[in-house]
Protein backbone atom coordinates (compact mmCIF):
# COMPACT_ATOMS: atom_id res chain seq x y z
CA UNK A 1 0.00 0.00 0.00
CA UNK A 2 1.48 3.33 -1.05
CA UNK A 3 1.15 6.32 1.16
CA UNK A 4 -1.88 8.25 -0.09
CA UNK A 5 -1.59 11.99 0.26
CA UNK A 6 -4.47 13.39 2.31
CA UNK A 7 -6.75 16.02 0.72
CA UNK A 8 -5.37 19.55 0.45
CA UNK A 9 -7.65 20.99 3.13
CA UNK A 10 -6.27 18.53 5.68
CA UNK A 11 -2.70 19.56 4.96
CA UNK A 12 -3.82 23.16 5.22
CA UNK A 13 -5.49 22.56 8.58
CA UNK A 14 -2.31 21.05 10.04
CA UNK A 15 -0.31 23.95 8.60
CA UNK A 16 -2.65 26.46 10.26
CA UNK A 17 -2.31 24.55 13.49
CA UNK A 18 1.48 24.87 13.19
CA UNK A 19 1.18 28.61 12.55
CA UNK A 20 -0.95 28.96 15.66
CA UNK A 21 1.78 27.25 17.66
CA UNK A 22 4.37 29.68 16.32
CA UNK A 23 2.08 32.57 17.33
CA UNK A 24 1.74 31.02 20.78
CA UNK A 25 5.48 31.30 21.36
CA UNK A 26 5.62 34.72 19.70
CA UNK A 27 3.07 35.96 22.25
CA UNK A 28 5.52 35.24 25.04
CA UNK A 29 7.78 38.08 23.90
CA UNK A 30 5.99 40.27 26.43
CA UNK A 31 3.74 39.57 29.42
CA UNK A 32 1.13 41.86 27.85
CA UNK A 33 0.57 39.58 24.83
CA UNK A 34 1.35 36.29 26.53
CA UNK A 35 -2.15 35.26 27.50
CA UNK A 36 -3.35 35.71 23.95
CA UNK A 37 -0.40 33.58 22.88
CA UNK A 38 -1.49 30.79 25.17
CA UNK A 39 -4.97 30.87 23.63
CA UNK A 40 -3.39 30.60 20.16
CA UNK A 41 -1.70 27.47 21.41
CA UNK A 42 -4.99 25.98 22.54
CA UNK A 43 -6.61 26.83 19.22
CA UNK A 44 -3.77 25.16 17.32
CA UNK A 45 -4.15 22.01 19.40
CA UNK A 46 -7.92 21.93 18.90
CA UNK A 47 -7.50 22.22 15.13
CA UNK A 48 -4.95 19.41 15.06
CA UNK A 49 -7.07 17.04 17.17
CA UNK A 50 -10.34 17.71 15.37
CA UNK A 51 -8.71 17.41 11.94
CA UNK A 52 -7.23 14.04 12.88
CA UNK A 53 -10.51 12.73 14.22
CA UNK A 54 -12.64 13.74 11.23
CA UNK A 55 -10.18 12.46 8.62
CA UNK A 56 -9.76 8.97 10.04
CA UNK A 57 -12.21 6.16 10.31
CA UNK A 58 -12.59 6.14 14.04
CA UNK A 59 -13.47 2.65 15.23
CA UNK A 60 -13.30 3.48 18.90
CA UNK A 61 -14.60 6.98 19.53
CA UNK A 62 -16.00 6.33 23.06
CA UNK A 63 -12.68 4.90 24.22
CA UNK A 64 -10.79 7.85 22.72
CA UNK A 65 -13.07 10.41 24.33
CA UNK A 66 -12.76 8.50 27.60
CA UNK A 67 -8.95 8.61 27.39
CA UNK A 68 -9.03 12.34 26.67
CA UNK A 69 -11.43 12.95 29.57
CA UNK A 70 -9.38 10.94 32.07
CA UNK A 71 -6.03 12.40 31.00
CA UNK A 72 -7.44 15.89 30.60
CA UNK A 73 -9.10 15.74 34.02
CA UNK A 74 -5.88 14.67 35.73
CA UNK A 75 -3.91 17.39 33.92
CA UNK A 76 -6.45 20.09 34.66
CA UNK A 77 -6.71 19.32 38.38
CA UNK A 78 -2.93 19.07 38.74
CA UNK A 79 -2.46 22.40 37.00
CA UNK A 80 -4.98 24.10 39.30
CA UNK A 81 -3.55 22.67 42.51
CA UNK A 82 0.19 22.74 41.98
CA UNK A 83 2.16 25.23 44.10
CA UNK A 84 4.30 27.64 42.09
CA UNK A 85 7.41 26.53 43.99
CA UNK A 86 6.80 23.00 42.65
CA UNK A 87 6.76 24.14 39.03
CA UNK A 88 10.17 22.63 38.09
CA UNK A 89 9.13 19.11 39.04
CA UNK A 90 5.74 19.55 37.38
CA UNK A 91 7.42 20.52 34.14
CA UNK A 92 9.77 17.53 34.44
CA UNK A 93 6.79 15.24 35.04
CA UNK A 94 5.02 16.65 31.98
CA UNK A 95 8.14 16.10 29.88
CA UNK A 96 8.18 12.47 30.91
CA UNK A 97 4.61 12.09 29.66
CA UNK A 98 5.45 13.52 26.23
CA UNK A 99 8.37 11.10 26.08
CA UNK A 100 6.21 8.14 27.01
CA UNK A 101 3.49 9.18 24.55
CA UNK A 102 6.13 9.28 21.79
CA UNK A 103 7.33 5.80 22.76
CA UNK A 104 3.78 4.44 22.67
CA UNK A 105 2.97 6.08 19.34
CA UNK A 106 6.16 4.75 17.77
CA UNK A 107 5.44 1.28 19.16
CA UNK A 108 1.89 1.42 17.82
CA UNK A 109 3.20 2.51 14.42
CA UNK A 110 5.55 -0.46 14.41
CA UNK A 111 2.79 -2.90 15.36
CA UNK A 112 0.20 -1.46 12.99
CA UNK A 113 2.12 0.25 10.18
CA UNK A 114 -0.80 0.07 7.76
CA UNK A 115 -2.82 2.49 9.90
CA UNK A 116 0.02 5.00 9.66
CA UNK A 117 0.42 4.58 5.90
CA UNK A 118 4.10 3.74 6.13
CA UNK A 119 4.08 0.36 4.40
CA UNK A 120 5.94 0.14 1.10
CA UNK A 121 5.01 -1.84 -2.02
CA UNK A 122 6.97 -4.84 -0.73
CA UNK A 123 4.72 -5.12 2.35
CA UNK A 124 7.50 -3.99 4.65
CA UNK A 125 7.76 -0.70 6.51
CA UNK A 126 9.51 1.95 4.40
CA UNK A 127 13.22 2.13 5.35
CA UNK A 128 13.01 5.90 5.86
CA UNK A 129 10.04 5.45 8.17
CA UNK A 130 11.99 2.82 10.11
CA UNK A 131 14.75 5.32 10.83
CA UNK A 132 12.19 7.95 11.79
CA UNK A 133 10.31 5.69 14.15
CA UNK A 134 13.55 4.30 15.56
CA UNK A 135 14.72 7.83 16.33
CA UNK A 136 11.26 8.72 17.63
CA UNK A 137 11.11 5.83 20.07
CA UNK A 138 14.73 6.33 21.17
CA UNK A 139 14.37 10.06 21.83
CA UNK A 140 10.99 9.47 23.47
CA UNK A 141 12.41 6.82 25.78
CA UNK A 142 15.40 9.01 26.72
CA UNK A 143 13.03 11.89 27.42
CA UNK A 144 10.88 9.64 29.58
CA UNK A 145 13.48 8.03 31.81
CA UNK A 146 15.60 11.20 31.99
CA UNK A 147 12.58 13.26 33.02
CA UNK A 148 11.54 10.74 35.64
CA UNK A 149 14.98 11.03 37.26
CA UNK A 150 14.88 14.83 36.96
CA UNK A 151 11.44 14.80 38.54
CA UNK A 152 12.57 12.61 41.44
CA UNK A 153 15.58 14.85 42.06
CA UNK A 154 13.61 18.08 41.84
CA UNK A 155 10.80 16.79 44.05
CA UNK A 156 13.37 15.73 46.65
CA UNK A 157 12.32 12.08 46.36
CA UNK A 158 15.87 11.25 45.34
CA UNK A 159 19.07 12.89 46.50
CA UNK A 160 20.07 15.87 44.36
CA UNK A 161 23.70 14.84 44.74
CA UNK A 162 25.32 13.48 41.59
CA UNK A 163 25.58 9.70 41.44
CA UNK A 164 28.80 8.82 39.67
CA UNK A 165 29.22 5.37 38.22
CA UNK A 166 32.73 4.22 37.39
CA UNK A 167 33.38 4.24 33.64
CA UNK A 168 30.13 6.11 33.11
CA UNK A 169 31.38 7.93 30.01
CA UNK A 170 32.39 4.65 28.42
CA UNK A 171 29.05 3.03 29.30
CA UNK A 172 27.08 6.02 27.98
CA UNK A 173 28.99 6.31 24.71
CA UNK A 174 28.80 2.57 24.09
CA UNK A 175 25.06 2.56 24.72
CA UNK A 176 24.58 5.56 22.45
CA UNK A 177 26.64 3.94 19.70
CA UNK A 178 24.65 0.73 20.06
CA UNK A 179 21.36 2.62 19.70
CA UNK A 180 22.51 4.42 16.55
CA UNK A 181 24.01 1.26 15.10
CA UNK A 182 20.84 -0.72 15.67
CA UNK A 183 18.68 2.01 14.13
CA UNK A 184 20.95 1.89 11.10
CA UNK A 185 20.69 -1.91 10.91
CA UNK A 186 16.92 -1.62 11.32
CA UNK A 187 16.72 -0.18 7.78
CA UNK A 188 17.80 -3.51 6.29
CA UNK A 189 16.18 -5.84 8.81
CA UNK A 190 12.90 -4.91 10.43
CA UNK A 191 12.96 -7.66 13.07
CA UNK A 192 11.06 -6.72 16.21
CA UNK A 193 14.02 -7.54 18.49
CA UNK A 194 15.99 -4.65 17.01
CA UNK A 195 13.18 -2.21 17.62
CA UNK A 196 12.62 -3.31 21.22
CA UNK A 197 16.35 -3.43 21.99
CA UNK A 198 16.67 0.16 20.80
CA UNK A 199 13.77 1.05 23.10
CA UNK A 200 15.28 -0.69 26.13
CA UNK A 201 18.73 0.84 25.57
CA UNK A 202 17.20 4.29 25.17
CA UNK A 203 15.32 3.97 28.47
CA UNK A 204 18.60 2.94 30.06
CA UNK A 205 20.67 5.79 28.67
CA UNK A 206 18.08 8.40 29.69
CA UNK A 207 18.47 7.14 33.22
CA UNK A 208 22.27 6.99 33.04
CA UNK A 209 22.54 10.49 31.56
CA UNK A 210 20.64 12.24 34.34
CA UNK A 211 21.76 10.46 37.53
CA UNK A 212 25.25 12.04 37.54
CA UNK A 213 23.87 15.57 37.27
CA UNK A 214 23.56 17.59 40.47
CA UNK A 215 20.70 19.74 41.76
CA UNK A 216 21.86 23.17 40.66
CA UNK A 217 22.48 21.97 37.11
CA UNK A 218 18.81 21.10 36.88
CA UNK A 219 17.91 24.25 34.90
CA UNK A 220 20.07 22.90 32.08
CA UNK A 221 18.66 19.38 32.38
CA UNK A 222 15.05 20.50 32.41
CA UNK A 223 15.68 22.67 29.34
CA UNK A 224 17.49 19.83 27.60
CA UNK A 225 14.66 17.38 28.23
CA UNK A 226 12.27 20.04 26.99
CA UNK A 227 14.28 20.09 23.78
CA UNK A 228 14.25 16.27 23.51
CA UNK A 229 10.48 16.11 23.90
CA UNK A 230 10.29 18.40 20.89
CA UNK A 231 12.68 16.32 18.76
CA UNK A 232 10.66 13.20 19.66
CA UNK A 233 7.48 14.87 18.42
CA UNK A 234 9.27 15.99 15.25
CA UNK A 235 10.54 12.47 14.54
CA UNK A 236 7.01 11.12 14.81
CA UNK A 237 5.85 13.99 12.59
CA UNK A 238 8.25 12.72 9.92
CA UNK A 239 6.79 9.24 10.24
CA UNK A 240 3.23 10.55 9.92
CA UNK A 241 4.06 13.21 7.31
CA UNK A 242 2.30 15.63 9.60
CA UNK A 243 3.19 19.34 9.28
CA UNK A 244 1.73 20.35 12.64
CA UNK A 245 3.89 17.81 14.46
CA UNK A 246 7.02 18.71 12.50
CA UNK A 247 6.62 22.46 13.02
CA UNK A 248 5.83 22.02 16.70
CA UNK A 249 8.64 19.56 17.23
CA UNK A 250 11.12 21.95 15.64
CA UNK A 251 9.82 24.87 17.72
CA UNK A 252 9.97 22.98 20.99
CA UNK A 253 13.30 21.43 20.10
CA UNK A 254 14.89 24.81 19.37
CA UNK A 255 13.25 26.36 22.39
CA UNK A 256 14.72 23.82 24.78
CA UNK A 257 18.09 24.00 23.07
CA UNK A 258 18.22 27.80 23.36
CA UNK A 259 17.21 27.68 27.02
CA UNK A 260 19.95 25.11 27.70
CA UNK A 261 22.43 27.39 25.96
CA UNK A 262 21.32 30.43 28.00
CA UNK A 263 21.60 28.45 31.24
CA UNK A 264 25.05 27.10 30.40
CA UNK A 265 26.28 30.54 29.46
CA UNK A 266 24.96 31.96 32.72
CA UNK A 267 27.06 29.41 34.58
CA UNK A 268 30.04 29.77 32.25
CA UNK A 269 30.02 26.02 31.72
CA UNK A 270 29.99 24.12 28.49
CA UNK A 271 26.99 22.01 27.69
CA UNK A 272 29.25 18.97 27.49
CA UNK A 273 30.59 19.50 31.01
CA UNK A 274 27.07 19.79 32.41
CA UNK A 275 26.01 16.61 30.64
CA UNK A 276 29.19 14.86 31.74
CA UNK A 277 27.88 15.63 35.20
CA UNK A 278 29.29 15.42 38.69
CA UNK A 279 29.90 19.16 39.15
CA UNK A 280 29.04 19.29 42.86
CA UNK A 281 31.10 16.26 43.77
CA UNK A 282 34.22 17.35 41.91
CA UNK A 283 34.09 20.88 43.29
CA UNK A 284 33.77 19.61 46.85
CA UNK A 285 36.73 17.32 46.34
CA UNK A 286 39.06 19.88 44.75
CA UNK A 287 37.77 22.99 46.54
CA UNK A 288 39.56 21.91 49.69
CA UNK A 289 38.70 22.92 53.23
CA UNK A 290 37.21 26.35 53.85
CA UNK A 291 39.80 29.07 54.26
CA UNK A 292 40.86 30.23 57.70
CA UNK A 293 38.19 31.62 59.98
CA UNK A 294 37.59 35.18 58.99
CA UNK A 295 35.67 37.80 60.97
CA UNK A 296 32.14 38.57 59.87
CA UNK A 297 29.36 40.72 61.23
CA UNK A 298 26.00 39.49 62.33
CA UNK A 299 23.06 41.82 61.80
CA UNK A 300 19.54 41.76 63.17
CA UNK A 301 16.15 42.35 61.60
CA UNK A 302 16.13 45.77 63.27
CA UNK A 303 19.48 46.66 61.69
CA UNK A 304 18.19 45.67 58.28
CA UNK A 305 14.93 47.58 58.76
CA UNK A 306 16.75 50.69 59.92
CA UNK A 307 19.33 50.67 57.13
CA UNK A 308 16.77 50.08 54.42
CA UNK A 309 14.50 52.84 55.72
CA UNK A 310 17.42 55.24 55.52
CA UNK A 311 18.32 54.05 52.04
CA UNK A 312 17.28 55.65 48.81
CA UNK A 313 17.51 52.45 46.83
CA UNK A 314 17.41 48.74 47.62
CA UNK A 315 18.10 45.89 45.21
CA UNK A 316 16.82 42.48 46.23
CA UNK A 317 18.66 39.42 44.89
CA UNK A 318 16.52 36.30 45.33
CA UNK A 319 17.74 32.74 44.88
CA UNK A 320 16.62 29.17 45.34
CA UNK A 321 16.65 29.60 49.14
CA UNK A 322 13.75 32.03 48.83
CA UNK A 323 11.74 29.37 47.03
CA UNK A 324 12.59 26.74 49.63
CA UNK A 325 11.55 29.06 52.47
CA UNK A 326 8.43 30.19 50.54
CA UNK A 327 9.51 33.73 51.41
CA UNK A 328 8.31 35.48 48.23
CA UNK A 329 5.05 36.81 49.70
CA UNK A 330 6.53 38.30 52.84
CA UNK A 331 9.40 39.66 50.76
CA UNK A 332 6.94 41.57 48.61
CA UNK A 333 5.24 42.91 51.77
CA UNK A 334 8.61 44.12 52.96
CA UNK A 335 9.19 45.84 49.62
CA UNK A 336 5.72 47.42 49.78
CA UNK A 337 6.41 48.93 53.20
CA UNK A 338 9.73 50.28 51.98
CA UNK A 339 8.18 51.73 48.85
CA UNK A 340 5.55 53.50 50.94
CA UNK A 341 8.38 55.06 52.87
CA UNK A 342 9.87 56.39 49.66
CA UNK A 343 12.59 53.81 49.05
CA UNK A 344 13.17 52.61 45.49
CA UNK A 345 13.04 48.80 45.41
CA UNK A 346 14.14 46.63 42.51
CA UNK A 347 14.64 42.92 42.09
CA UNK A 348 17.65 41.41 40.32
CA UNK A 349 17.29 37.94 38.83
CA UNK A 350 20.19 35.78 37.71
CA UNK A 351 19.39 33.47 34.78
CA UNK A 352 20.26 30.36 36.80
CA UNK A 353 18.59 31.40 40.05
CA UNK A 354 16.24 28.62 41.07
CA UNK A 355 15.79 25.21 39.53
CA UNK A 356 14.47 26.10 36.09
CA UNK A 357 14.70 29.05 33.68
CA UNK A 358 12.53 31.91 34.91
CA UNK A 359 11.70 30.17 38.21
CA UNK A 360 12.25 33.30 40.35
CA UNK A 361 10.19 35.46 38.01
CA UNK A 362 7.19 33.17 38.41
CA UNK A 363 7.49 33.14 42.18
CA UNK A 364 7.72 36.93 42.33
CA UNK A 365 4.78 37.22 39.95
CA UNK A 366 2.85 34.88 42.23
CA UNK A 367 3.63 37.19 45.12
CA UNK A 368 2.22 40.04 42.97
CA UNK A 369 5.52 41.78 42.40
CA UNK A 370 4.96 43.93 39.29
CA UNK A 371 7.12 42.58 36.48
CA UNK A 372 8.51 46.02 35.67
CA UNK A 373 10.30 46.03 39.03
CA UNK A 374 12.13 42.82 38.15
CA UNK A 375 15.38 43.09 36.17
CA UNK A 376 17.74 40.74 34.39
CA UNK A 377 21.41 40.48 35.25
CA UNK A 378 22.80 42.63 32.45
CA UNK A 379 20.13 45.30 32.86
CA UNK A 380 20.72 45.97 36.53
CA UNK A 381 24.28 44.98 37.30
CA UNK A 382 25.73 48.45 36.75
CA UNK A 383 23.30 49.88 39.32
CA UNK A 384 24.80 48.14 42.36
CA UNK A 385 27.56 50.74 42.55
CA UNK A 386 24.97 53.47 43.12
CA UNK A 387 22.78 51.39 45.40
CA UNK A 388 22.55 51.83 49.14
CA UNK A 389 21.47 48.33 50.07
CA UNK A 390 21.82 44.97 48.33
CA UNK A 391 19.49 42.48 50.00
CA UNK A 392 20.44 38.89 49.21
CA UNK A 393 17.85 36.29 50.03
CA UNK A 394 18.56 32.64 49.32
CA UNK A 395 21.20 33.28 46.65
CA UNK A 396 24.91 32.62 47.07
CA UNK A 397 27.02 31.57 44.09
CA UNK A 398 25.41 34.21 41.84
CA UNK A 399 26.81 37.00 44.04
CA UNK A 400 30.24 35.47 44.64
CA UNK A 401 33.02 37.82 43.50
CA UNK A 402 35.38 34.85 43.22
CA UNK A 403 33.74 34.25 39.85
CA UNK A 404 35.37 37.50 38.69
CA UNK A 405 38.73 37.32 40.45
CA UNK A 406 39.73 33.80 41.47
CA UNK A 407 40.91 31.77 38.50
CA UNK A 408 41.06 28.60 40.59
CA UNK A 409 37.43 28.85 41.69
CA UNK A 410 35.07 26.29 40.16
CA UNK A 411 32.67 29.10 39.33
CA UNK A 412 35.32 31.35 37.74
CA UNK A 413 33.95 33.13 34.70
CA UNK A 414 30.32 32.86 35.65
CA UNK A 415 28.62 36.26 35.34
CA UNK A 416 27.67 37.42 38.84
CA UNK A 417 25.96 40.37 40.48
CA UNK A 418 28.35 43.09 41.67
CA UNK A 419 26.78 43.22 45.13
CA UNK A 420 30.19 43.96 46.60
CA UNK A 421 29.90 47.45 45.10
CA UNK A 422 26.74 48.31 47.06
CA UNK A 423 27.15 50.54 50.12
CA UNK A 424 25.60 47.98 52.46
CA UNK A 425 24.91 44.29 51.92
CA UNK A 426 22.42 42.21 53.87
CA UNK A 427 22.84 38.50 53.34
CA UNK A 428 20.12 36.16 54.57
CA UNK A 429 21.47 32.70 55.19
CA UNK A 430 20.48 29.90 57.50
CA UNK A 431 23.92 29.56 59.08
CA UNK A 432 27.54 30.33 58.35
CA UNK A 433 28.23 26.63 57.93
CA UNK A 434 26.81 25.89 54.52
CA UNK A 435 28.44 27.19 51.41
CA UNK A 436 26.69 27.47 48.05
CA UNK A 437 26.06 24.64 45.70
CA UNK A 438 29.49 24.97 44.16
CA UNK A 439 31.08 24.43 47.58
CA UNK A 440 33.10 27.65 47.48
CA UNK A 441 33.51 30.25 50.17
CA UNK A 442 32.03 33.67 49.43
CA UNK A 443 34.07 36.83 50.14
CA UNK A 444 30.87 38.84 50.39
CA UNK A 445 30.27 37.31 53.86
CA UNK A 446 33.41 38.94 55.24
CA UNK A 447 33.24 42.42 53.71
CA UNK A 448 33.10 45.45 55.99
CA UNK A 449 29.78 46.56 54.60
CA UNK A 450 28.14 43.14 54.89
CA UNK A 451 25.79 42.11 57.67
CA UNK A 452 24.81 38.48 57.83
CA UNK A 453 21.21 37.83 58.76
CA UNK A 454 21.32 34.26 59.98
CA UNK A 455 17.79 32.87 59.99
CA UNK A 456 15.16 31.23 57.88
CA UNK A 457 14.43 33.62 55.00
CA UNK A 458 10.71 33.81 55.67
CA UNK A 459 11.14 34.35 59.41
CA UNK A 460 13.74 37.05 58.81
CA UNK A 461 11.52 38.95 56.36
CA UNK A 462 8.63 38.76 58.83
CA UNK A 463 10.82 40.25 61.55
CA UNK A 464 12.04 42.99 59.22
CA UNK A 465 8.47 43.89 58.28
CA UNK A 466 7.57 44.11 61.99
CA UNK A 467 10.60 46.29 62.66
CA UNK A 468 9.77 48.52 59.68
CA UNK A 469 6.28 49.16 60.98
CA UNK A 470 7.45 50.37 64.37
CA UNK B 1 4.58 14.41 0.65
CA UNK B 2 8.06 13.33 -0.22
CA UNK B 3 10.86 13.28 2.31
CA UNK B 4 12.55 16.40 0.95
CA UNK B 5 9.48 18.63 1.30
CA UNK B 6 9.01 17.39 4.86
CA UNK B 7 12.65 18.01 5.61
CA UNK B 8 12.35 21.54 4.19
CA UNK B 9 9.42 22.30 6.46
CA UNK B 10 11.39 20.95 9.40
CA UNK B 11 14.50 23.00 8.68
CA UNK B 12 12.50 26.18 8.14
CA UNK B 13 10.58 25.56 11.35
CA UNK B 14 13.85 25.19 13.24
CA UNK B 15 14.90 28.64 12.04
CA UNK B 16 11.51 30.11 12.92
CA UNK B 17 11.79 28.49 16.34
CA UNK B 18 15.28 29.91 16.82
CA UNK B 19 14.20 33.50 16.17
CA UNK B 20 10.87 33.29 17.96
CA UNK B 21 12.37 31.80 21.10
CA UNK B 22 15.16 34.39 21.30
CA UNK B 23 12.46 37.04 21.31
CA UNK B 24 10.84 35.53 24.41
CA UNK B 25 11.52 37.69 27.44
CA UNK B 26 13.58 35.82 30.09
CA UNK B 27 10.96 36.62 32.71
CA UNK B 28 8.62 34.27 30.85
CA UNK B 29 11.00 31.34 30.48
CA UNK B 30 9.07 29.15 32.89
CA UNK B 31 5.74 29.72 31.09
CA UNK B 32 7.67 29.11 27.85
CA UNK B 33 8.64 25.67 29.07
CA UNK B 34 5.11 24.94 30.21
CA UNK B 35 3.57 25.99 26.91
CA UNK B 36 6.14 24.19 24.76
CA UNK B 37 5.35 21.16 26.85
CA UNK B 38 1.68 21.53 26.06
CA UNK B 39 2.19 22.03 22.33
CA UNK B 40 4.68 19.18 21.99
CA UNK B 41 1.77 17.01 23.00
CA UNK B 42 0.55 17.52 19.44
CA UNK B 43 1.98 14.00 19.29
CA UNK B 44 -1.60 13.15 20.29
CA UNK B 45 -2.27 13.22 16.54
CA UNK B 46 -0.22 10.04 16.20
CA UNK B 47 -1.84 8.58 19.28
CA UNK B 48 -5.32 9.23 17.87
CA UNK B 49 -4.44 7.53 14.59
CA UNK B 50 -3.21 4.47 16.49
CA UNK B 51 -6.21 4.45 18.78
CA UNK B 52 -8.71 4.93 15.96
CA UNK B 53 -7.41 2.23 13.67
CA UNK B 54 -8.54 -1.36 13.38
CA UNK B 55 -5.97 -4.04 12.81
CA UNK B 56 -3.93 -4.48 15.95
CA UNK B 57 -5.53 -4.54 19.39
CA UNK B 58 -2.19 -3.94 21.10
CA UNK B 59 -1.51 -0.93 18.90
CA UNK B 60 -4.98 0.40 19.65
CA UNK B 61 -4.46 0.18 23.40
CA UNK B 62 -1.00 1.69 23.18
CA UNK B 63 -2.62 4.50 21.22
CA UNK B 64 -5.33 4.99 23.82
CA UNK B 65 -2.80 5.18 26.65
CA UNK B 66 -0.79 7.67 24.60
CA UNK B 67 -3.96 9.73 24.05
CA UNK B 68 -4.53 9.82 27.81
CA UNK B 69 -0.90 10.79 28.56
CA UNK B 70 -0.86 13.49 25.91
CA UNK B 71 -4.19 14.81 27.22
CA UNK B 72 -2.74 15.19 30.72
CA UNK B 73 -0.08 17.34 29.14
CA UNK B 74 -2.34 19.34 26.88
CA UNK B 75 -4.90 20.27 29.52
CA UNK B 76 -2.34 20.50 32.31
CA UNK B 77 0.20 22.42 30.25
CA UNK B 78 -2.16 25.06 28.89
CA UNK B 79 -3.95 25.43 32.24
CA UNK B 80 -0.79 25.88 34.23
CA UNK B 81 0.58 28.32 31.64
CA UNK B 82 -2.62 30.34 31.81
CA UNK B 83 -2.42 30.33 35.59
CA UNK B 84 1.16 31.57 35.57
CA UNK B 85 0.61 34.22 32.91
CA UNK B 86 -2.37 35.64 34.79
CA UNK B 87 -0.02 36.43 37.68
CA UNK B 88 2.28 38.72 35.70
CA UNK B 89 1.02 42.21 36.43
CA UNK B 90 2.37 45.66 35.67
CA UNK B 91 2.86 48.25 38.37
CA UNK B 92 -0.38 49.98 39.29
CA UNK B 93 0.03 53.62 38.56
Amino acid sequence: MEHVAPPAWVMLAYLISGVFFISALRGLSSPATSQRGNRFGMAGMLIAVVTTLVTHEVASLPEILGAIAIGGGIGWVTARKIAMTDMPQLVAAFHSLVGMAAVLVAAAAFLNPVAFGIVGADGLINPVSRVEMGLGIAIGAITFSGSVIAFLKLAGKMSGAPILLPLRHVINLTTLAAILGLIGYFTVDQSPWIFWTVTALAFLIGFLLIIPIGGADMPVVVSMLNSYSGWAAAAMGFTLHNTAMIITGALVGSSGAILSYIMCKAMNRSFISVIAGGFGAEAAATGGPAKEQRPWKRGSAEDAAYMMQQAESVIIVPGYGMAVAQAQHILREMADVLKKQGVSVKYAIHPVAGRMPGHMNVLLAEAQVPYDEVFELEDINSEFAQTDVAFIIGANDVVNPAAKTDKTSPIYGMPVFDVDKAKTVFFIKRSMGGVGYAGVDNDVFYMDQTMMLLADAKKMCEDIVKALQH
Amino acid sequence: MDFISILSIFVMACFVGYYVVWSVTPALHTPLMAVTNAISSVIIVGALIAAAADGSTTAKWLGLIAVALASVNIFGGFAVTARMLAMYKKKER
